[in-house]
C-alpha cells in the first residue's frame, strides 16, 4: 500500500514539473508511465454491465475511465458513466465493439495506459492482446500465450494434463481413423463424447452410448462440425452423465504468485448457457474445496497465468472433478466469488495490470457465507429461451446494498438491443448460508420488475423454488430434467388480482380527469368528476379486460362513496383504492373484499402490470375493432415483426388472398428465423417491407384486410 | 304567515373580478358564517321523518332502477342480439369516462298511458360531458315500443332542446327510433309543440351556433329522417342505421318498387351518394366513438361570468336532510338546515335575516359556483338565483288584501319573471298556489326544476280546494232550500281531496314533465351543482325588469 501511495505522489511531482511541456510531450508522458505500470487511465473496450462494473472500480481507485460506443449504444449508461467517451462505429460488433483497430486507435487518442477488455469481444483474443503490447499499452488479461494455449482445447488438455490435473479420460490423436476413433472409445468405455477440437456451443458435439451407434453419431458431428468451423478433426471423452459445472476462481500476478479464490457452480444452464450461480459449490466439503482449488492453481501456474481467470471443471456425483477447460477473462459471475471472499476483483486486475503484486496471499483468503447470481436476460422461457429485444418501458429494482447488488447496463427507457447480448442484469445477492442466500434472492427477484419484454424473471423464480434446487442438487441436466415443474401450465390469476387491475384502471381514468380538468377553464365543474354519479340509479359500467387470449368481463359499478362493486362470473368484490406515487413508481393501496394490499403498478398504452410478492400478472385492454388499425400495439394478434430484424423473404404480394396461419414472411432476428403467419383471414392490401430491409419490433408487415363475412 | 319558502344565493363577491382565486384574502373579517346545526337523531320525531323518507327514496329508486332497464326483456334482446348496445349504455360510452349524467325526468310518461307503459318516455335525455364539453344527449329507446314518439316523448325532446337553447348546449341526438306513435298521431304530430317543432328548434339552435350532432343508431324513418339531416353533422352506423323520408312497405305501397332498408337509406347509401350522413361507423361503439371526435372538433370553450372558488363539502351529512324534513308537509323545518347541507362549507350569508322572517335569503356557494333579494341584486351582479319552495300560498284575508298583498305579490312575480340570471328551482316541500309563481315554478322558466319525493305540488292544499268547493255547493243548496248534510259535506269532499292528492304527488308532476325530475334530497347539492355548471354555458343577458306597481 505504502508503495503506491508513494507512486502517485511521485507522479504527481512529475506532473508539476512536466506540466509547461504537457500538451506536447504527452506520448512521452503514456510511455513513462507504461514503464513504471502505472495506470491513470483506463480504456473499456466493451458495454453494458460489465463495462460500467469496471467503471465502477475505477472511479473508486481514482483512474479516469474512456468508453467506446457503436452507433446503437449513443445513449447506453456506460457512455454516460465514463469520464470521456469515443464513437467506435455502427451497430455491428463486426464493425465497433470487435473492430481492434478502432479500439486501439481510441485509446491512443485518450491516452488510455490501459484496455480492459472485458468479457466477450475482444477479451480472448491472442491477436488483440499482441496489439497492445507492440503499442505499448497494458492489456488486462494474461499473456497472449496463456490465451492462445487455453484456446484450443486438446492443447489445453495436454498442458493440464502434463502438469498432473485430473482431466476426463479420451482420446485428443492426431490419427483420426474411425478405427482409433472406436478403438479408443472402447479404451475409455461408453458412452463417450465425440467432440469437435475446434468446437464450442454445443456444436459438432455427440454423444455415443454404444459401440452401436458409434460411427452414426461420429459422421454427424463431423458434418456439423465441417459446416461450422470448416475443420473435423474429432476428440472423444468419457460422457459423464448429469455433471455438474464447477469452476474455480484463480488469481495470478507478474511475480508468479496465484492464489484461487474457490470455486462457484454453474451447473444449472439454459442453451448451454449459465442462467444462475452460487458460490461456495453446494454440497461440497473443503476437503474437496483444498483440491479444485489447488489444481485450479496448478493449472493457472502451467501457462504462467497472470490476472483474473476461471478453471472450469466438470464433478460428477462422486465429487470427483475433471478439468475441462480455463476461460482467460474476468467472468460474468465474477461477483458471487467477490461476495463470499469480500474482495474488488476488477481492483485485483487493475493493480496486477500494473505490477503490484497480489493484495492477499492465499492464507489471507477467507470464504464466508453464500452468495448467488441471477441472470436477468430478455428472452422467453415458454418459447424455448428465445432471446428478445425492446424497450425497457419500466424497471424498476429491489434496493441495492452491501447484501444485495444490481449489475445492469441499462435503465428504464433503454432498449435491450437486438445486435448484442440480451443479458439485462446481474442479481446478486449474499446470505450467511446458502438458505439464507436463496431467501434473499427470490425476495429480491419479485422486486425486479420489467415491462416492455419477456424476461426469464418469473423463470428463475420457479427455478430458484424449486425443491431440488433448494436442496443444492444442481446439475447441468436440471432444467430438462425438471422442466414439468418448472413450465407449470399457465394459470389465469385470482379475480381479486383482476379487480386490483381494473381499479387501476379507473383511477388513472380519474387522474386524467383530474389533470384536464385543472388546465380547463371551469376547474371545479362537478362534471369534470370521475364519481359515475346517475340520477337515482348506479351506473354499472362493462370492464373488458384481456387475460392472454381470453377476454374477461367485469361489471363495475360506482357506489355513492366513491368505491366499486365489481362483478365477475357471479362473484361480487367490494373494491376501493388510491394510486400512490412513490420514486417515480406507482403502487395501488387498494383494498377487495376487505383484504388489503399494495402492489406495484405499471400502466403502458392499453396494459396493466400489477407486481407483487404474490407474483405478477399483465392485464390488458382490448383496443376496440375500429381503433385496431391505427394503434401502435400489436396486441391484436396483426402481422407484425415480433422483434426488430432482417427480412429474409416476402411470400406474399398485394392481392393475395390468406388464410389464417399462413406464412407471409420470414425474418432473421436475433440469428434465429421468424415465419410471420396471418393472424386473420383475409386479403393483402400491401406489402410494407421488401426483402433485406430491417423492420422494426412491432411494426406492422402487411395491412390485410379482413374478408367480409356476408351474414346475409 | 306569508311564505315559507327560501331562496339561496349565491354568493359572494370576491372584491375585484380578475384577481386569481388564489389570491384569496383571508381576513378574519371576511370569515363566512357557517349555518346549521347537529339535530337530536335520537328524537322520535327525527326518527320517525328519516324512517318515512327513506320508505319514500327507496320507492323512488326502486322505480328507478326499473325505467333503467327500458322496454322489456323481449324488446331488449333482440336489440342486444342485432349487435346494438342499449341506449344507457350509448349514453355511457359516449360520455366522458366515468363522469357523471344529470338525467332528466325519469318519470316521464310514469302511468301516463294507462296499461301502456312507456318507461322514461321512450326517450333518455340528460347533460353529460363529451370530450370536455357539457353537451344534452337525446336518445330514444326503441325497446320502448320501437322509439316511436308518444305525445310525452314529444314534449321531453322538446325539453331538452329548450334546456340546450337557454343553456348554450351542443345536442347529440343518439337516433333510433320508428317516428311518431301512429295510433296517437293526433296528439304528435300537428300542434306548434307537436313533432315538427323537433325541426324547427333544430334549425334554430343551430342558427344560435349551437351544435347539432345526430348519430343515427336505428332507424329514422319520415319525420324521424330530419334529425340526420338537419344535423351540423351526422353519424349513421353500417347495417343498423338507415334514414328514409318513406319505409321499404310505403314504397312498395306507393310505387310497387322492392328495396331492402339497407339498400333504400343505410350508411352506405347516405356516406357514399346521398351525402345525408357524413360519418360511417362500423357499430355502436365506433359511431360513439366518432361522436366524440365530432365535439372534440366544435372548438367549443366554456367561458365563465362568475367567480369560482374551491369546492367545500358541507359540515352535515346530506342524510340528515331525512331527519329533519321527513314526509309530513305539514309540520314545519327550518329551511337554513337545509341549506346547510347543501351549499360549500355550508357557509350562507344571510341578507336582511330579521326582515320577513318566512323567507330566507342569503348567498353561498355549491361547488365553488356562486348562487341569489335579493333578486334585483343578483340579476345586477350575475349570480345565479335558487329557489327552495316550501311555500303554502301568499296569504289571504282581509289585513293582507288591504295591505296590497297582490300587489306586492305581483312586484315578485315581476323580479322572477324578468330576471334574467340562470334560476334554479328544487320544490323541497309544498309549492302551492301564487307561492308557486314568486318561488320560480315552471311558468317562470328556471333552467331547471327539481322535485324532492315528499313535494306537492297543486293550485291549494287538497283541504282547502275540497273546502273551498263543499262551501260553493252548500251555498247553492241553502240558496235552493236544500239540505246539505255534513255527511254529504264529507262525501263530497273525500274525492276531491283524494284527487288532489294523486295529482299533486311528484309522479304525476314528473309524468307531464312538469319539472325535470325527482330527486333524493341527499343527491340535491350534486344535481344543482350539475345544474349550475351546465347554465353557465350560456353568456350571460343583461335583466330588464317591468314596472314594478309601489
Amino acid at each position: 500500500m505504502a508503495a503506491v501511495i508513494l507512486k502517485v505522489k511521485s507522479f504527481q511531482g512529475l506532473k508539476t514539473v512536466l506540466q509547461p511541456k504537457w500538451l506536447w510531450t504527452k506520448g512521452l508522458v503514456r510511455y513513462a508511465s507504461v514503464g513504471r505500470g502505472r495506470i491513470e487511465k483506463v480504456l473499456i473496450a466493451n458495454r453494458g454491465e460489465i463495462a460500467c462494473r469496471v467503471m465502477r472500480t475505477a472511479k473508486k481507485m481514482g483512474v479516469r475511465s474512456v468508453a467506446v460506443y457503436s452507433e446503437a449504444d449513443r445513449h447506453a449508461m456506460h457512455v454516460a458513466m465514463a469520464d470521456e467517451a469515443y464513437h467506435i462505429g455502427p451497430a455491428a460488433s463486426q464493425q465497433s465493439y470487435l473492430s481492434m483497430e478502432k479500439v486501439m486507435d481510441v485509446a491512443k487518442k485518450s491516452g488510455a495506459q490501459a484496455i480492459h477488455p472485458g468479457y466477450g469481444f475482444l477479451s480472448e483474443n491472442t491477436e488483440f492482446a499482441e496489439l497492445c503490447k507492440q503499442e505499448g499499452i497494458i492489456f488486462i488479461g494474461p499473456p497472449s500465450s496463456a490465451i492462445r494455449d487455453m484456446g484450443i482445447k486438446s492443447t489445453s488438455k495436454h498442458i493440464m494434463s502434463a502438469a498432473g490435473v485430473p482431466i476426463v479420460e479420451g482420446y485428443h490423436g492426431e490419427d483420426q481413423s474411425d478405427e482409433r476413433l472406436q478403438a479408443e472409445s472402447a479404451r475409455i468405455g461408453y458412452p463417450v463424447m465425440i467432440k469437435a477440437v475446434r468446437g464450442g456451443g454445443g456444436k459438432g458435439m455427440r454423444i455415443a452410448h454404444s459401440e452401436a451407434d458409434f460411427h452414426e453419431q461420429l459422421e454427424s458431428a463431423r458434418r456439423e462440425a465441417r459446416k461450422s468451423f470448416n475443420d473435423d478433426v474429432m476428440l472423444v471423452e468419457k460422457f459423464v452423465e448429469n455433471p455438474r459445472h464447477v469452476e474455480v476462481q484463480v488469481f495470478g500476478d507478474q511475480h508468479g504468485n496465484v492464489v484461487y479464490l474457490f470455486e462457484r457452480d454453474c451447473s444449472v444452464q439454459r442453451r448451454h448457457q449459465k442462467i444462475i450461480e452460487e458460490a461456495p459449490g453446494p454440497g461440497i466439503s473443503p476437503e474437496v474445496r483444498r483440491k479444485l482449488g489447488e489444481a485450479a492453481v496448478q493449472a493457472a501456474k502451467a501457462v504462467n497465468y497472470v490476472g483474473a481467470g476461471t478453471v472450469e471443471f466438470i464433478m460428477d456425483a462422486q465429487h470427483n472433478f475433471y478439468f475441462m477447460e480455463m476461460n482467460t477473462r474476468l467472468q460474468v459471475e465474477h461477483p458471487v466469488s467477490e461476495m463470499i471472499t469480500g474482495t474488488d476483483l476488477v481492483e485485483w486486475q487493475l493493480r496486477v495490470a500494473a505490477g503490484e503484486e497480489l493484495p492477499l496471499s492465499q492464507g489471507e483468503i477467507e470464504l464466508s457465507g453464500h452468495a448467488f447470481e441471477a441472470r436477468i436476460y430478455a428472452e422467453d422461457p415458454n418459447n424455448d429461451f428465445m432471446p428478445g429485444a425492446g424497450p425497457l418501458l419500466h424497471l424498476s429494482t429491489p434496493q441495492g446494498d452491501e447484501c444485495t447488488r444490481i449489475e445492469t447496463g441499462v435503465r428504464q427507457g433503454d432498449e435491450v438491443s437486438a445486435h448484442y447480448d440480451p443479458m439485462i442484469a446481474k442479481l446478486v445477492v449474499w446470505g450467511e448460508d446458502r438458505s439464507a442466500a436463496l431467501k434473499k434472492l427470490r425476495y429480491c427477484l419479485r422486486q425486479y420488475n420489467i415491462v416492455g419484454l419477456n424476461t426469464n424473471i418469473d423463470f428463475l423464480l420457479s427455478l430458484s423454488g424449486h425443491p431440488e434446487f433448494e436442496a443444492g442438487n444442481v446439475h447441468t441436466s436440471f432444467i430438462p430434467l425438471h422442466h414439468a415443474q418448472l413450465f407449470p401450465p399457465a394459470q389465469d390469476p385470482p379475480r381479486e388480482l383482476l379487480c386490483q387491475a381494473a381499479l387501476g384502471l379507473l383511477l388513472r381514468e380519474r387522474d386524467n380527469t383530474r389533470a384536464y380538468r385543472a388546465q380547463s377553464n371551469d376547474q371545479y365543474s362537478p362534471f369534470a368528476s370521475s364519481n359515475g354519479r346517475r340520477v337515482n340509479v348506479l351506473y354499472t359500467r362493462n370492464l373488458a379486460l384481456q387475460l392472454g387470449e381470453k377476454k374477461v368481463d367485469v361489471a363495475v359499478t360506482y357506489c355513492p362513496d366513491g368505491t366499486y362493486s365489481m362483478e365477475m362470473g357471479g362473484e361480487v368484490f367490494q373494491v376501493s383504492g388510491e394510486l400512490e406515487e412513490e420514486e417515480g413508481t406507482s403502487y395501488l393501496r387498494c383494498s377487495v373484499n376487505g383484504v388489503l394490499s399494495r402492489p406495484k403498478l405499471v400502466m403502458l398504452d392499453n396494459t396493466v402490470h400489477l407486481f407483487s410478492m404474490e407474483g405478477s400478472a399483465e392485464v390488458g385492454v382490448p383496443v376496440p375493432k375500429f381503433l385496431a388499425g391505427v394503434g401502435s400495439s400489436g396486441a391484436q394478434g396483426g402481422a407484425v415483426a415480433p422483434m426488430t430484424g432482417t427480412i429474409e423473404k416476402v411470400l406474399v404480394k398485394a392481392g393475395d388472398k390468406v388464410q389464417v396461419g399462413d406464412a407471409l414472411m420470414v425474418m432473421n432476428a436475433m440469428k434465429m428465423e421468424h415465419t410471420i403467419r396471418a393472424p386473420k383471414a383475409g386479403v393483402i392490401k400491401k406489402v410494407f417491407f421488401k426483402e433485406g430491409s430491417q423492420a422494426n419490433r412491432h411494426a406492422a408487415l402487411v395491412e390485410l384486410e379482413e374478408e367480409e363475412t356476408n351474414e346475409e | 304567515m306569508i311564505l315559507h319558502t327560501l331562496r339561496p344565493s349565491l354568493c359572494l363577491l370576491r372584491c375585484t373580478r380578475g384577481v386569481p382565486a388564489t389570491l384569496s384574502r383571508l381576513y378574519h373579517g371576511d370569515r363566512v358564517a357557517t349555518l346549521g346545526s347537529q339535530p337530536d337523531a335520537q328524537s322520535s320525531l327525527y326518527q320517525e321523518n328519516y324512517e318515512r323518507m327513506e320508505t319514500i327514496i327507496k320507492e323512488l329508486k326502486d322505480r328507478a332502477e326499473k325505467i333503467k332497464l327500458g322496454g322489456g326483456e323481449k324488446a331488449r334482446k333482440l336489440h342486444t342480439s342485432r349487435g346494438k348496445l342499449l341506449p344507457r349504455e350509448r349514453i355511457d360510452r359516449l360520455l366522458d369516462p366515468g363522469s357523471p349524467f344529470l338525467e332528466f325526468s325519469q318519470f316521464a310518461a310514469y302511468q301516463l298511458y294507462g296499461k301502456e307503459e312507456v318507461p322514461a318516455g321512450g326517450i333518455i335525455t340528460g347533460i353529460g360531458r363529451v370530450s370536455g364539453v357539457e353537451c344534452v344527449i337525446v336518445a330514444n329507446d326503441a325497446t320502448v315500443k320501437g322509439g316511436t314518439y308518444y305525445p310525452v316523448t314529444v314534449k321531453k325532446h322538446l325539453r331538452a332542446q329548450e334546456i340546450a337553447q337557454q343553456n348554450h348546449l351542443p345536442c347529440i341526438y343518439l337516433v333510433d327510433s320508428g317516428g311518431a306513435n301512429l295510433p296517437r298521431q293526433a296528439d304528435v304530430f300537428p300542434d306548434r309543440d307537436h313533432f315538427g317543432r323537433i325541426f324547427f328548434n333544430q334549425a334554430r339552435l343551430s342558427s344560435e351556433g349551437i351544435a347539432q350532432i345526430a348519430v343515427v343508431m336505428g332507424s329514422c324513418t319520415a319525420g324521424g329522417a330530419y334529425v340526420p339531416a338537419m344535423a351540423d353533422e351526422s353519424i349513421i352506423v353500417r347495417k343498423q342505421g338507415t334514414i328514409f323520408l318513406g319505409g321499404p312497405p310505403l314504397v312498395k305501397a306507393a310505387t310497387g318498387e322492392e328495396v331492402s332498408a339497407e339498400d333504400l337509406g343505410g350508411a352506405d347509401l347516405h356516406c357514399r351518394q346521398s351525402g345525408v350522413t357524413d360519418h360511417y361507423a362500423l357499430d355502436d361503439s365506433h359511431a360513439l366513438h366518432l361522436a366524440r371526435k365530432a365535439v372534440r372538433n366544435l372548438n367549443y370553450q366554456k367561458k365563465l361570468d362568475v367567480t369560482v372558488e374551491p369546492p367545500e363539502a358541507p359540515l352535515f351529512p346530506a342524510d340528515e336532510l331525512y331527519g329533519i324534513v321527513g314526509d309530513n308537509l305539514k309540520r314545519n323545518f327550518d329551511i337554513r338546515e337545509v341549506i346547510a347541507r347543501i351549499v360549500d362549507g355550508s357557509k350562507f350569508d344571510e341578507f336582511k335575516a330579521f326582515y320577513g322572517d318566512t323567507l330566507v335569503t342569503g348567498f353561498a356557494r355549491i361547488f365553488g359556483y356562486p348562487g341569489t333579494h335579493f333578486i334585483e341584486l343578483c340579476c345586477q351582479r350575475n349570480i345565479p338565483l335558487l329557489f327552495l319552495q316550501n311555500i303554502t300560498g301568499f296569504m289571504v284575508g282581509r289585513e293582507y288584501e288591504a295591505g296590497g298583498i297582490a300587489k306586492d305579490g305581483a312586484k315578485m312575480v315581476t323580479a322572477v319573471a324578468c330576471a334574467n340570471v340562470p334560476k334554479l328551482t328544487v320544490i323541497v316541500g309544498g309549492s302551492y298556489g301564487a307561492g308557486n309563481y314568486g318561488m320560480c315554478g315552471r311558468a317562470y322558466s328556471p333552467r331547471f326544476l327539481y322535485m324532492w319525493p315528499n313535494a306537492r305540488i297543486s293550485v291549494m292544499g287538497g283541504e282547502q280546494a275540497a273546502t273551498v268547493l263543499a262551501t260553493i255547493t252548500k251555498d247553492q243548496k241553502a240558496r235552493e232550500g236544500k239540505e246539505f248534510t255534513p255527511e254529504q259535506e264529507a262525501a263530497m269532499k273525500e274525492p276531491i281531496v283524494r284527487r288532489f292528492e294523486e295529482e299533486g304527488s311528484p309522479y304525476f308532476s314528473s309524468a307531464r314533465l312538469w319539472d325535470d325530475g325527482i330527486i333524493d334530497p341527499a343527491d340535491t347539492r350534486l344535481v344543482l351543482g350539475l345544474s349550475l355548471s351546465a347554465a353557465l354555458n350560456a353568456p350571460t343577458q343583461r335583466t330588464r325588469f317591468g314596472i314594478f306597481r309601489m
